[in-house]
């Protein structure tokens, strides 16, 4: 009998934490999937942020470190700076990056700092209970916006992307979905692509994946899964941002 | 090396140096800025790290993550920026990672004030960070102590895998002292950082996790009682005093870091008036020296604590003394030095100054 699919090395045995039809545990396996291809997992070390994936220190096999809340890219740059041969990302959610987080995470890109940044957009506080984001969408409902999200009083998602993509300091710069099969390729094509970049030591990379969150979005896993199709990447829309490899190898 | 001439700021990055920091990762704040500036210069020329970080609350998480990767690391800063750096402190402590933070305090609350104070005793012996920690602290009087002490502490912070605060004032961080870098330090066992994340390639068999996080309360109550076994480890081992003038002392007063300086001009005034006057100098102020005050006779009139603050210490004065003899309390704040005549007034009017 041949093997045909095993789960990845990159990860541990511990069963995940998280709740039916999240779509973390993908966005996992596909990190996972990646150092091990890349064959750099026994010189990685993760950054655990706070919020739903607080405990991914126990799932990637491989070193870990957990940050204090919006804090993970402060981390990262400490680790880099003093073990540069190692391989160092982190893993975020919206609130911990794009809220409390976003000073470390600007300055860390700016300063070019050669790490890889895994950004989960599902446009809601999980850990806590479906509280507003800084991306949660117009009219979104949350506990914390509970007529949702105005403009006037909330002001608009913020589009980390967009921004990050002024910056010098960023070599490479996708954003993804795991929402169907062909987006959870796509998506882990990127993923591997930046971590390729960081052991080359091209500088700063992220990938913005735009993830489910059915509990907290009041839906069945399916209906959270169109609704990423039919609300988030409209607002959010895919492709890469930035590619420092394709604009050296175009000059 | 010969004695040179230094200031005690620069001196603090050159004992850094010699005490074999790897990286320092700061922000500047008056009246620290000569830490990292001389050691811009002078760790990057030798290959180390320097970063200096967009905020004194990034600062204190690239050491966390820098100390968790097994290097000595480091950072400084004054009252308000380390009390931005409390939440990675508390987070530094409870991950039981080494390293050294050099607090140059300044006059406060809020922004307070750029002149020389010792109002954040509790900021380092209680904590601003959130559950049961401490830090290992302690506060110079010198540049010479400074020196001697910061070589050390790295040693301490790793002896304990816990965080060491040098506390100065801005006295000491600006004035300029002759002093000597080659004093030996005290030999210990350093075990090896066999926890720290530096890669698995590194430790095949065994992933290394540096984290704070802990949901079970068992097991979080555990983690407490095993940090305050530590704790009680270091005051057992680690309390450092000096006993100034103390055969049969009339008084004693209780001074650290400047104040006590301050403190020993004011003893000399006294004698040649004809009043004894002893002085306890904590130096380490975590653990605290209580065991100095079994060392007062019973027949002294009083103990007066001097600070540059409104009275923080005294709290720690109070328990120690235990009811046992009459407490007084002199203090100036907010960047005020007082004259040593101040604190002659002080001792000749001592009932007024009592209280407890």
């Amino acid at each position: 009998m041949t093997v045909k699919y095993e789960k990845t090395k990159g990860l541990t045995d511990k069963p995940l934490s998280y709740c039916p039809g999240c779509t973390h545990g993908i966005v996992h396996k596909l990190v996972g999937e990646s150092l091990v291809e890349l064959d750099i997992l026994d010189r990685a070390i993760a950054i655990a942020s706070v919020g739903c994936s607080v405990f991914s220190y126990q799932f990637f096999n491989c070193d870990a470190q957990q940050a204090p809340h919006g804090r993970a890219c402060a981390e990262a740059t400490g680790i880099k700076r003093v073990l540069p041969d190692n391989i160092v990302f982190t893993y975020q959610g919206d609130g911990d990056l794009a809220s409390i987080g976003i000073a470390e995470t600007i300055h860390a890109a700016n300063r070019g700092e050669n790490i890889t940044v895994i950004f989960i957009n599902n446009a809601i506080y999980g850990m806590t209970g479906g509280q507003m984001a800084p991306t949660s969408l117009i009219g979104q409902k949350t506990t914390t916006s509970q007529d949702g999200r105005n403009q006037a009083d909330h002001g608009n998602p913020i589009k980390i992307s967009e921004m990050f993509k002024t910056i010098e300091g960023v070599a490479y710069l996708e954003r993804v979905a795991v929402n169907n099969p062909k987006n959870v390729i796509r998506a882990k094509k990127a993923i591997k692509k930046a971590f390729k970049y960081q052991k080359e030591k091209r500088g700063f990379t992220m990938i913005e994946v735009l993830s489910s969150c059915p509990v907290n979005w009041g839906m069945k896993p399916v209906d959270a899964l169109k609704w990423i199709e039919s609300d988030m990447i409209p607002n959010y829309p895919l492709g890469v941002f930035k590619d420092k490899g394709a604009d050296d190898e175009k000059n | 090396m010969a004695k040179v001439l230094m200031k005690g700021n620069e001196a603090i990055a050159l004992a850094a140096i010699k005490g074999g920091v790897d990286a320092f990762y700061g922000y500047p704040i008056t009246p620290q800025n000569e830490v990292p500036e001389y050691l811009s210069k002078h760790l990057l020329a030798n290959g180390k790290v320097f970063l200096q970080a967009e905020s004194e609350v990034a600062a204190i998480n690239m050491v966390y993550g820098a100390a968790g990767a097994g290097k000595r690391v480091m950072t400084s800063s004054s009252s308000p920026g380390i009390a931005l750096k409390q939440e990675g402190i508390s987070y530094i402590a409870a991950a039981e990672l080494p390293c050294v933070i050099v607090s140059v305090m300044r006059g406060g609350p809020g922004l307070g004030g750029i002149q020389p104070s010792q109002a954040d005793y509790y900021q380092a012996t209680r904590g601003g960070g959130n559950g049961d920690y401490q830090l290992i602290v302690y506060a110079p009087e010198s540049i010479q102590e400074t020196i001697d002490i910061m070589k050390e502490s790295f040693d301490i912070a790793d002896y304990y895998r816990n965080p060491v605060m040098v506390l100065v004032d801005g006295l000491i961080g600006q004035m300029m002292e002759s002093v000597d870098f080659d004093k030996p330090v005290k030999e210990r066992f350093l075990p090896e950082k066999d926890w720290a994340t530096n890669g698995t390639m590194n430790h095949p068999g065994k992933r290394n996790i540096a984290n704070s996080l802990q949901i079970d309360p068992k097991a979080l109550e555990q983690h407490n009682i095993h940090l305050q076994e530590k704790y009680n480890t270091v005051k057992k081992n680690e309390v450092r005093y000096e006993l100034i003038n103390f055969d049969d002392p009339e008084y004693v007063i209780v001074a650290y870091g400047t104040m006590a300086r301050i403190c020993r001009s004011a003893i000399e005034l006294l004698e040649k008036e004809g009043i004894s006057v002893g002085m306890i100098r904590p130096i380490s102020l975590f653990p605290y020296p209580k065991e100095a005050f079994a060392k007062i006779p019973d027949k002294a009139k009083g103990i007066l604590t001097c600070e540059l603050s409104q009275g923080q210490m005294l709290d720690d004065v109070l328990i120690a003394n235990n009811g046992k003899h009459k407490v007084g309390f002199f203090g100036r704040s907010g960047g005020m030095l007082p004259d040593p005549e101040e604190i002659v007034e002080a001792i000749k009017n001592f009932n007024e100054r009592v209280v407890k």
